[in-house]
């Protein structure tokens, strides 16, 4: 799960972390009582979506007076935002984030993810901030410092001095950069995040250390015991598709090609989509029905692969295990008659029941394709989606 | 012959109350020689009952100490099962396999850092387990498509161990033992250390080894093979059409920053002499070609 970024800089207030006050707005009005309220000359107005590269996108903007608040909150309130990571739809923008403006020295970077190889949390910290830290990453790696943290210890005062001093922050502030980096890492410890990044984090004109940006992701796992991480979550910001298909404990992902795929299990939904592509088709989309389908659950998902008007051919691929594939037919059959399937049906069965499955299919009257293994399906959807 | 377990493996489940545990640990009793080797089960509120047969005991140890079991397989619910794994390293027990799926990351943080030093191997979590096929299966995967051979399987996914073995059955070819090491970020054994064992197994001629996006475990292992592997391994790689940044089903199975993707997988496995296929339909047939 992600939140936007004035509730990053919220969660890491409250773990002491310095950022530039700032209020959160719904509209142009809200926007210039919130510069009002914070005082000062210089503001920034800042488009809040789940997504980055917002500035090159004209989604910040810095005003130097109420009336440029005015004029930049209207402007970015309502625009479709387009960054390299919306895709070319874009997103709509409807939150804005009014900041005091800050004076930037330096422009640096730190980061927190979860390191499988070491298989703890890894902190990065890099002099080269408010660019991509991929492309720093990979030009020049020596310039990306690394703490692996003790899960037990924490972050060490050794181990934040030494990154901080690593990364240029002078002297006089390696105090203040050392509570930065604690506080964000027992931030990110004590609210299960995934990754948290702070790009830039800034030295500002007294040589203080402040995060200017704040993204996190939470692990979808851990949800369960955060509920204030919980009630940030913007439903605006998701996939309708993908919220629906949550209701039914479906894992589904929108992609954008023309072939549904149903699955059961997530590496074989993978690699089902991969075969379709190998044949010279494009899947429409990425769906697990886990190990438990049933024949509720095997309907929502046709509904929810119907839904997307791009579709001209669904493939089914089962490996029953545990899962019988006789309890697969029957839901598959009883979906199709409920929504009334027009696009062409590719089904490929094995496992458990496989017979029995096949035969429920066959005598179902529905003009279903049967396939043999997972190329040959592959093969007949994509001729069935094609019309040939 | 085979790796990790064995028909005179003995067995406990914790969990095995639970409306999973009870399944499934019937379904691997009825499998081969399952009822000489599940001999335990544990839930602390139920000490003294049995389960069909099963006694059950109020913690791991004593569910050692009274049986003899080594290995214990979880069920647990996800809030509870890290400290269930906890439980089990204490009791020193050989192997233990985790297939609860959904157990917070920061919990396996703090499982894996305890488990340091400790002679206990971790299979999992989020994994189907393990089989030796005709001696004993310890986990979710559905028995009768296996069969006894002279293959190793190691996947990171369930259904696609499951593919792997039923292609192998297509050309004839059973399996010394398959194994599911499961789709989370932080777990116990990787490809690499599977490969260890298979390569040191006398009755295991050749592997599938089976990836998926996310991380760079496919790739340690790949250039541990090539310097150490004295077998032929063959690869595949799920997720080659997968978009950056989604979690596809797994909590592990994602493209982050432009690394864990299918095709360095791929290229790199290649790099280091692996046979791989981008075909998911022709695991068994690359396998075959290369005995």
């Amino acid at each position: 799960m992600n939140i936007h970024e004035y509730q990053g800089k919220e969660l890491l207030r409250k773990y002491g972390v310095s950022t530039p006050r700032g209020i959160a707005c719904f509209s142009v009005d809200e926007a210039v009582q919130a510069a009002q309220q914070l005082g000062g000359k210089v503001w920034v107005v800042k488009a809040q979506i789940h997504a980055g590269g917002r500035g090159k996108g004209g989604g910040v903007k810095v005003a130097k007076s109420l009336e440029q608040v005015r004029g930049h909150a209207s402007e970015i309130l309502g625009m479709t935002l387009i960054t390299h990571q919306t895709g070319p739809e874009g997103r709509l923008v409807k939150r804005l984030l009014i900041e005091e403006g800050a004076e930037i020295k330096k422009e640096l970077y730190v980061g927190m993810v979860v390191d499988r190889g070491t298989q703890r949390v890894a902190l990065m910290a890099s002099s080269e901030g408010g660019m991509d830290i991929e492309e720093v990453a990979a030009q020049t790696p020596e310039k990306i410092h690394k703490v692996f943290i003790d899960p037990i210890a924490g972050l060490k005062d050794s181990e934040a001095d030494d990154i901080a001093r690593k990364i240029g922050v002078p002297e006089q502030s390696i105090a203040q950069a050392r509570s930065f980096m604690q506080g964000l890492y027992k931030a990110f410890d004590e609210s299960d995040a995934s990754l948290a990044e702070i790009n830039p984090l800034i030295l500002d004109g007294n040589d203080r250390v402040i995060a200017l940006d704040a993204k996190f992701n939470f692990d979808s796992n851990a949800l369960y015991r955060r509920p204030e991480i919980v009630a940030m979550r913007d439903l605006d910001e998701e996939d309708p598709a993908e919220i629906e298909a949550s209701k039914f404990d479906l894992a589904y992902i929108s992609l954008d090609g023309n072939i549904g795929c149903l699955v059961n299990g997530a590496g074989l939904a993978m690699a089902t989509m991969d075969v379709i592509k190998l044949y010279g088709g494009s899947p429409a989309n990425f769906l697990d029905v886990g190990g438990g389908a049933t024949t509720e659950k095997v309907t929502e998902a046709f509904k929810l692969m119907l839904r997307n008007p791009s579709l001209e051919a669904i493939l089914v691929n089962i490996f029953g295990g545990i899962m019988k594939c006789d309890v697969i037919a029957t839901g598959v059959v009883a979906a199709a008659r409920q929504v009334d399937l027009k696009v062409p049906l590719v089904v490929r069965m094995k496992g458990t029941n496989e017979d029995l499955g096949k035969k429920i299919l066959a005598e179902s009257g529905l003009p279903i394709i049967a396939a043999s293994n997972m190329a040959d399906a592959a093969q007949k959807v994509v001729s069935a989606a094609t019309g040939k | 012959m085979s790796i990790l377990i064995n028909k005179n493996t003995r067995v406990m489940t914790q969990g095995i109350t639970g409306k999973t545990g009870q399944f499934h640990t019937q379904m691997c009793r009825d499998y081969a020689n399952g009822k000489n080797c599940f001999v335990a089960g544990v839930n602390p509120k139920k000490a003294g009952e049995d389960f069909e047969g099963i006694p059950i005991f109020g913690n791991v140890i004593e569910a050692k100490e009274q049986t003899g079991a080594t290995v214990s397989v979880i069920y647990v619910p996800p809030p509870f099962a890290a400290a269930a794994i906890d439980e089990a390293v204490d009791a020193g027990l050989d192997l233990v396999i985790c297939i609860t799926e959904g157990i917070p990351v920061r919990d396996m943080i703090r499982t894996r850092h305890r488990m340091q030093g400790k002679k206990t191997i971790l299979l999992g979590p989020n994994c189907p387990g393990v089989i030796t096929p005709d001696e004993i299966k310890i986990g979710i995967m559905p028995g009768h498509i296996h069969k006894k051979g002279r293959i190793g399987v190691v996947s990171r996914s369930g259904t696609l161990t499951y593919e792997a073995a039923g292609q192998l059955q297509e050309y004839g070819l059973g399996q010394s033992t398959v194994v599911g090491i499961g789709g989370d970020p932080v777990s116990g054994l990787k490809h690499i250390d599977v490969l260890r064992l298979f390569n040191d197994d006398p009755d295991t001629d050749a592997v599938i080894m089976v990836g998926e996006i996310g991380g760079d475990a496919e790739e340690t292992c790949a250039r541990w093979i090539k310097d150490h592997m004295r077998k032929p391994v063959v690869g595949f790689i799920a997720g080659v059409t997968a978009p950056p940044g989604k979690r596809m089903g797994h909590a592990g199975a994602i493209i982050s920053g432009g690394k864990g993707t299918a095709q360095e997988k791929l290229s790199v496995m290649e790099a280091c002499g692996i046979k791989v296929t981008r075909n998911p339909a022709e695991m068994g047939k690359l396998l075959k070609s290369v005995l």
